[in-house]
């Protein structure tokens, strides 16, 4: 059956695409479906200056480059698409995309990472792209001289609210809690900088504008008190979350909605595997990633051969 | 250049040629940023789908990109990629920042057809 595989891997950013490198290597039969863009959260970092052996590459090129090594070993990657039935408990697991489409395989590996955290206040979807951003990078110097908010308390809110000051002229920080949870050297340079101010124990509950966002609610959260700021710009850097929505129900996640794994990257079902941004890890980088996904493709591996007793040549 | 598999627009005669040309036009004005990079994806995949659409990109920070940067549509827009849809010359819808494939669908099947 053409549509059926060894192994498909569902995602395809650095955990996935390394998984698919080494299976199809090893020549298992590979899928991997992927709902948005290949690279996943390695896409949206410009630089990355700290994967061992490569000095200096952007996320997109390191993204594309494994995702050609992938192909080049027989590895098929449908990205762009959307799932929509999944079942994993059964022997063959079998997933269904948007048009209608089954594929089935002896096993799965899940590396669906993660998403941008959104806030979830009044207007938030309609200001996207018209003042409100996700990537401090790709958009500040829309807000050449303009007045702007930088929503988060972790490396990169300060990091970036630091480096959103060479365009604005005034960076206002909002975070929730009474303190950062970012690295010292990121909140000292934040605050040593005159462009920043800081709003602590605050949320932006409403954004408001007509044709273009200009202004937020914010409520302290101690005092409950609802104040109107008058903003051009506000950029959400408030973290990820893991994309398991699909997952619920199905697999053993933990609070934070991470799918639980074990040693071997296996999860409570048998023949399921996850890696990367979605598993319930403290460290998430490139390389954590590229490493879960050689532990659950090794795994992986050795589950679909002891189920086939085929020669494995990993 | 934009590395990408799309047609490219490099200059204002070839912005005017392409919409001289083609009856639907979609031109996504971006960087190799994160949040442009998945709408070529996904135009790149579209393109096999809608063989009555035109599908291209053009460098944001092309001088003659002011095209796209200065239209009234975009006068609003504070978030990469501008994604501008033509019909006969005429502008008949743009977003700004990243749109979903199923999102930048909808937009095609409405404006355009399949």
């Amino acid at each position: 059956m053409q549509n059926n595989y060894d192994v498909i891997i569902i995602g395809a950013g650095a955990a996935g695409l390394t998984a698919g490198i080494y299976l199809s290597r090893a020549k298992v039969k590979t899928l991997i479906l992927n709902e948005g863009a290949v690279g996943g959260q390695m896409v949206l970092t410009h630089e990355i200056a700290n994967y061992p052996g490569v000095e200096n590459i952007s996320g997109y090129e390191l993204a594309r480059n494994m995702k050609s090594q992938a192909q080049k070993f027989g590895c098929k990657i449908r990205s762009n698409i959307k799932i929509t039935d999944i079942q994993l408990t059964e022997e063959i697991k079998q997933v269904t995309i948007n048009n209608k489409e089954t594929f089935t395989s002896d096993a799965v590996i899940i590396s669906t990472g993660g998403k941008s955290r959104t806030i979830g206040a009044i207007g938030e979807d309609k200001f996207k792209g018209l003042g409100i951003s996700y990537c401090a990078t790709c958009d500040g110097d829309f807000f050449q001289d303009k007045e702007i908010i930088v929503v988060g308390g972790g490396n990169s809110a300060l990091e970036e609210a630091v480096s959103l000051t060479k365009y604005a002229s005034k960076v206002t920080v909002v975070h929730q809690f009474d303190h950062f949870q970012a690295f010292e050297h990121y909140v000292e340079e934040a605050r040593n900088n005159p462009k920043i101010n800081f709003k602590m124990d605050s949320e932006i509950v409403e954004f408001s504008g007509n044709e273009k966002l200009n202004a937020v609610r914010i409520r302290n959260k101690i005092s409950g008190d609802i104040s109107e700021m008058n903003i051009d710009g506000v950029f959400i850097l408030i973290g990820y979350v893991p994309n398991t929505e699909m997952l619920r129900g199905i697999i053993e996640l933990n609070g934070n909605n991470e799918i639980k794994v074990d040693n071997n990257m296996a999860t409570n079902i048998p023949g399921v595997y996850a890696a990367g941004d979605s598993i319930a890890k403290r460290f998430r980088q490139v390389t954590t990633a590229v490493a879960d996904g050689t532990i659950a493709a090794l795994s992986c591996a050795e589950y679909v051969h002891n189920n086939k007793k085929e020669p494995l040549e990993v | 250049m934009l590395q990408t598999n799309l047609t490219h627009v490099a200059s204002l005669t070839e912005h005017t040629e392409l919409l001289n040309n083609n009856e639907n036009v979609m031109i996504c004005c971006g960087r190799m940023g994160p949040m442009c990079i998945p709408v070529y994806e996904s135009m790149e995949e579209l393109e096999n789908e809608y063989s009555n659409i035109k599908f291209a990109d053009m460098e944001f920070d092309s001088p003659d990109a002011k095209v796209i940067r200065e239209l009234p549509e975009c006068r609003n827009f504070a978030g990469l990629p501008f994604v501008v849809y033509y019909k006969n010359g005429k502008v008949v819808k743009a977003t700004s920042s990243i749109q979903s494939r199923d999102q930048i669908t909808e937009i095609l099947d409405e404006k355009f057809g399949k």
